[in-house]
């Protein structure tokens, strides 16, 4: 599991830094996109991988970090997610405003 | 707990609030909208003096106010000490100016220019106030969020590409922002900053590693925000397509990234931190140091005032950097009282550089075109300028602008000359804070750096004031009103204030300066946060 979560957050990200230095816009939000997908899944693996772990404690119930898992890092993903989410939305807006006053979809403006 | 204690979460609520009840009114409306964010600025502006007289009167330094009443290390706090009271009173006194300035016209190019700049306000004062990291990223993104729709108000391909540039660059800080915040709550179990500070010196060799390298990614995105050399291109850019009052409040945007620099520096890699003691100094004072060449250089390049501007902003914080990056406690309290005098100063040239060149040609087409480009918003609307005009407008930008010319290069007598004066001072005669080592080539290189930059600031400033107000034999005089140039003229009094009160400043700077440099003060203080009784009464 661990392999698949390390190789899924490397793949996404060279993807995304790649796509990020591309010089359309349209490339650049999706390599903003997989960078950010990249991030929360890293976020996610910083609170450590266990499987069948709450992170919730039950009522009246004692836990610790040996039965359940720790979840700050799944709230900081959610706030990140959330976040991550808007700011693409915002950037798509600048694009496509930046498209219609250049008419060209090259980050500078021009080809 | 009293009045005074809950008074600490003001400055974020009280923005926010107004931003919140702004929306809704009709952008008609939009002198009573600038009149309610303004009279929202000064409470928070008064909130800010009191709050800075507190600390300063106050022994321990910091007092702590516990978010949800949850006990420190759980829940997230806002801490106040000097330092943040300091930056708290800044940025309100730089939002009045420019809040001020842009009710003469600039508020009415877009939409919504007074909810996006309480929006940016609640998330600066958020950053200075919070003790959590992760609450400082989402601040962050908050002032952020809402200086993208401030740098795009008023439109146009100009600011659209520039904008694009920006949008992407933070974006991309913010990815490492939250890389760097996992990586050490990875390492260390904590998100508070107290707790981090004390964690740091005990935690394990294989886990220091993980930390260094998330402390490092997450000093790459405060870096990006205040301009270093190789990740501060964007900057220039981007602050001369703003329309001038957004220009003006971005001044304090930088200083947010230092302030980090400095605030997690300090507490965290301070003496204490074991093996990781003054990590990241190097790479501050070098990049600092190639910051100030580098500004410097685009100081003398630069035709275009605002341009010159941009670069002023890069040498300032570069300047800052270089004076953390030294690690003398003595430097940092001139440093602190440089980074007052040359926010305040920048924000007024800003200003001021919209004014002066109104008297040109080139300037008055950019203007006509920007307002073309939006065209339909002001169609029913008559041209009405509010406000008086000034008379004898050339002499009093002429003096402004001397005024900057002086504060930007460092010429005595105003406020730029002691704050130089006071950095060199300590660099030299670390007194308490240091033996008696010798001056190494870094600290050499600062100080002629230093002095170099006020040079190049002052031939550039008389060029372009040449240019504007001696060989110009056919500009026209610009009309200007007094909602214009009065925020400049108080940014400048400030300034003078400063100059005239450099002894009890530098008093205040310096007690900041020792405060931060003995962070056992501000941990305790975090950590034994007291909470309020079961019913959140007194």
């Amino acid at each position: 599991m661990e392999l698949v979560l390390s190789a899924a957050i490397g793949v996404l990200s060279a993807s995304g830094v790649w796509l990020l230095f591309r010089p359309r816009t349209y490339q650049v939000i999706i390599g903003l996109s997989l960078l950010s997908y990249a991030v929360n899944l890293f976020i996610f693996g910083m609170g450590r991988l266990r499987v069948n772990a709450p992170p919730l404690l039950e009522p009246g119930g004692a836990g610790g970090l040996l039965t359940h898992t720790d979840p700050i890092p799944q709230a900081l993903v959610l706030t990140a997610i959330v976040i991550g989410f808007a700011m693409t939305a915002l950037f798509l807006v600048v694009l496509l405003a930046s498209r219609g006053f250049t008419g060209t979809d090259h980050v500078d403006g021009r080809e | 707990m009293n009045g005074l204690h809950h008074l600490i979460v003001l400055p974020i609520l009280l923005p926010l609030v107004t931003a919140a009840v702004l929306i809704p009114v009709d952008e008609r409306n939009r002198t009573t909208k600038g009149v309610i964010g303004f009279v929202s600025t000064i409470l928070v502006f008064l909130a800010g003096v009191v709050l800075m007289r507190a600390a300063a009167t106050s022994q321990d330094g910091a007092s702590v106010y516990l978010l949800g009443n949850w006990p420190a290390p759980f829940g997230i706090v806002l801490v106040l000490d000097r330092l943040s009271a300091l930056m708290l009173v800044l940025t309100s006194v730089l939002a009045l100016a420019t809040q001020a300035f842009s009710m003469s016209k600039w508020h009415r190019m877009g939409h919504h220019f007074h909810s996006l700049f309480q929006l940016m306000l609640a998330g600066l004062n958020g950053a200075f106030l919070t003790g959590d990291l992760f609450n400082l990223f989402v601040f962050f993104e908050m002032m952020l969020a809402a200086s993208y729709g401030l740098l795009l108000h008023g439109s146009g391909p100009l600011r659209v590409k520039a904008g694009l540039h920006y949008i992407a660059v933070n974006l991309a800080a913010s990815s490492l922002f939250l890389i760097g915040v996992s990586m050490i709550y990875g390492a260390t179990g904590t998100l508070n900053m107290a707790d981090l500070a004390m964690r740091i010196g005990t935690i394990g060799p294989e886990s220091r590693m993980l930390m260094e390298a998330g402390a490092a990614l997450l000093g790459i995105a405060f870096l990006v925000k205040a301009g270093m050399w190789p990740l501060g291109f964007w900057l220039p850019a981007a602050y001369s397509a703003a329309t001038p009052p957004v220009a003006a409040i971005f001044a304090i945007l930088t200083k947010v990234g230092v302030y980090i620099l400095l605030r997690l520096s300090l507490l965290l890699f301070g003496s204490d931190a074991g093996n990781s003691a003054g990590f990241g100094q190097p790479v501050l004072l070098y990049g600092g140091l190639l910051t100030i060449g580098f500004g410097a250089i685009g100081v003398l390049a630069s035709q275009a005032m605002g341009r010159l501007a941009g670069y002023c902003v890069l040498v300032s914080s570069g300047t800052l950097m270089a004076a953390i990056g030294l690690g003398n406690g003595a430097v940092i309290g001139g440093a602190l009282f440089y980074l007052v005098s040359s926010t305040l100063t920048i924000c007024a040239f800003f200003l001021l550089i919209e004014l002066v060149e109104r008297a040109r040609d080139a300037g008055a087409d950019v203007l006509a075109v920007t307002m073309e480009a939006y065209g339909d918003i002001d169609e029913n609307e008559e041209e009405k300028e509010e406000g008086v005009a000034v008379p004898g407008t050339m002499a009093v930008l002429g003096l402004s602008f001397s005024a900057c010319a002086i504060l930007l290069s460092g010429l005595p007598p105003l406020s730029g000359f002691i704050a130089k004066f006071a950095m060199l001072h300590g660099l030299f005669n670390p007194g308490s804070f240091g033996g008696d080592a010798p001056v190494s080539g870094a600290e050499w290189t600062y100080t002629a750096l230093l002095i170099l930059s006020g040079l190049a600031a002052m031939i550039a400033m008389n060029r372009v004031g040449i240019r504007t107000f001696w060989t110009s034999i056919e500009g026209t005089i610009p009309r200007v009103f007094l909602i214009e140039i009065a925020p400049v003229l108080m940014l400048l009094a400030v300034c003078a204030f400063m100059s005239l009160q450099a002894g009890s400043a530098m008093r205040y700077m310096d007690a900041t300066a020792k405060a931060l440099s003995e962070p056992q003060n501000y941990i305790g203080r975090v950590m034994s946060a007291p909470r309020a009784g079961p019913t959140g009464g007194q």
